[in-house]
């Protein structure tokens, strides 16, 4: 094994173009378990801990610029305004060690289906800055996540950082599993409002092969919130359309069974914290209203 | 691969190193220092917890070339380091010196039964401190949370914080 070790961004381009096989070793949380277990033995590992650039981030005029290797415990205590629903969703991530060393660009190599930022990526909006020797180019999240564990980079390119929409609305993150902490999430639901075009998105963990939005249920909302001009005058939701919306979420899963959970409890599950969080990001929404009415 | 790093204050260095060798490894198997327990080896138990350039991480899943020129502290460096913190330069047979308050408050609170999970309890907690000289039990609870005791002796661990969290109070009162 060689353990290559980058000085700068281009001498990692250049090691991952000469060494396609070689593993990105960022936090470490994905990737030291599979050494540890000897269920993996890469020819090479390429530490990306010496390049400086992907720990910082930059909050622009419509996205925020998180570089891959941001930790989460970093997200939680600096992005929580302009990335609330990943700010959630960091903060459910195992344990402050972990939280400490594991950062987004990691979950998004590793392309676990139960990787905890996924659904809130997938719910704010995103597009994964990805580049090789070759040159860089903006995957939409939408079209990253490929398979169970794949994604949509080519062997040569590494992730340099990822641009998520800052938010316009509330936003929610929740996880199923069996205690507060160290937990992989048995299922994971992200629901973001954005008041600016008048449309709903959603993110589902760990209730199908990849991560995936629930997009009948996306559509359904959007629409009731047009038509019954809640955006605008803010009333409360009807319980049939919360209950509507609810059911369509738990019908965009496909899970399996597994030793986290079957897959009907996973699809309950997801119906319920899509229930939940809709109730909560409308109450935020007519809160932030009336405070603007009264400002 | 030959890795250099600080430990507990002191430059280091260890020689042959694997390329896929963990923090943890290096330094009970090379360094001599096994205060950090190895057991879960995937991030789960908190054990090995020690600090990497001050913020707390579980060694087992930092790789050791990851640690190249970097400061570690362990839980045989917290003694020092309390002693360093309040500017005391005592000796060896300075028996409150020995130990830094928060192993001092573990002991009096009778929060160690067989003793696997301290060192990383230790690790967690005297860095929480330093944040946070007054947690609340749910700042507590969270950030001992990676932290595992399978005796189950929670209620004496957290006794033990809240204990060590109270003596800094006094001794912050003049």
């Amino acid at each position: 094994m060689d353990f290559l070790r980058p000085a700068s961004w281009e001498e990692a381009l250049a090691a991952k173009a000469a060494h396609p096989a070689a593993v990105p070793l960022a936090g470490g949380t994905d990737v030291m378990v599979e050494i540890n277990f000897d269920h993996r033995r890469p020819e090479h590992l390429l530490d990306l801990g010496r390049l400086g650039e992907l720990r910082d981030w930059t909050v622009g005029e419509r996205t925020v610029r998180l570089g891959a290797c941001v930790p989460y415990a970093h997200i939680m205590e600096h992005l929580r305004g302009p990335l609330p629903g990943l700010a959630l969703a960091a903060h459910t991530v195992a344990s402050p060690q972990i939280r400490n060393r594991g950062g987004v660009g990691g979950n998004l190599g590793t392309a676990s289906p139960a990787g905890d930022a996924h659904p809130a990526l997938l719910a704010a909006g995103a597009r994964v800055e990805a580049e090789s020797v070759r040159g860089s180019r903006l995957i939409p999240i939408d079209a990253f996540y490929t398979g169970v564990k794949r994604n949509a980079l080519a062997p040569d390119e590494l992730i340099r950082a990822v641009h998520i929409e800052k938010a316009g609305g509330p936003q929610q993150f929740s996880k199923v599993g069996t205690r507060n902490a160290m937990v992989i999430a048995v299922c994971a639901f992200a629901l973001a409002l954005h008041p600016r075009s008048r449309t709903v998105r959603t993110g589902i963990g760990s209730a199908a092969p990849t991560p995936v939005r629930a997009r009948d249920a996306e559509a359904f909302l959007t629409a009731a919130l047009d038509e019954g001009g809640f955006w605008e005058n803010g009333a409360t939701l009807a319980p049939s359309l919360v209950k509507e919306f609810a059911t369509l979420a738990s019908a965009a899963c496909a899970p399996i069974d597994d030793v986290r959970g079957t897959a009907a409890y996973r699809r309950h599950a997801v119906g319920v914290m899509a229930r939940r969080q809709l109730g909560w990001v409308w109450d935020q929404y007519r809160g932030a209203r009336r405070l603007e009415g009264a400002a | 691969m030959r890795v250099d790093l600080t430990v507990n204050g002191r430059r280091q260095y260890a020689d042959d190193v694997w390329e896929g060798e963990s923090l943890l490894y290096v330094l009970r198997e090379r360094m001599g220092l096994p205060g950090s327990k190895n057991a879960c080896e995937q991030g789960e138990c908190g054990s090995c917890t020690v600090r990497l350039d001050g913020v707390p991480v579980c060694a087992c899943l930092v790789a050791a070339g990851q640690a190249e020129g970097r400061e570690v502290v362990t839980v045989e460096g917290l003694a020092q380091q309390a002693r360093d913190r309040a500017g005391r330069d005592a000796g060896a047979d300075d028996e409150a010196a020995a130990l830094s308050p928060v192993q001092r408050a573990f002991v009096d609170a009778g929060a160690v039964q067989c003793g696997f999970c301290t060192p990383g309890l230790l690790v967690a907690t005297d860095e929480m401190l330093e944040r946070n000289p007054s947690p609340s039990d749910a700042d507590i609870r969270e950030a001992l949370s990676g932290n595992l005791c399978r005796c189950t002796g929670y209620e004496k661990i957290l006794d033990a914080v809240r204990l060590a969290a109270a003596r800094r109070d006094e001794g912050a009162t003049p």
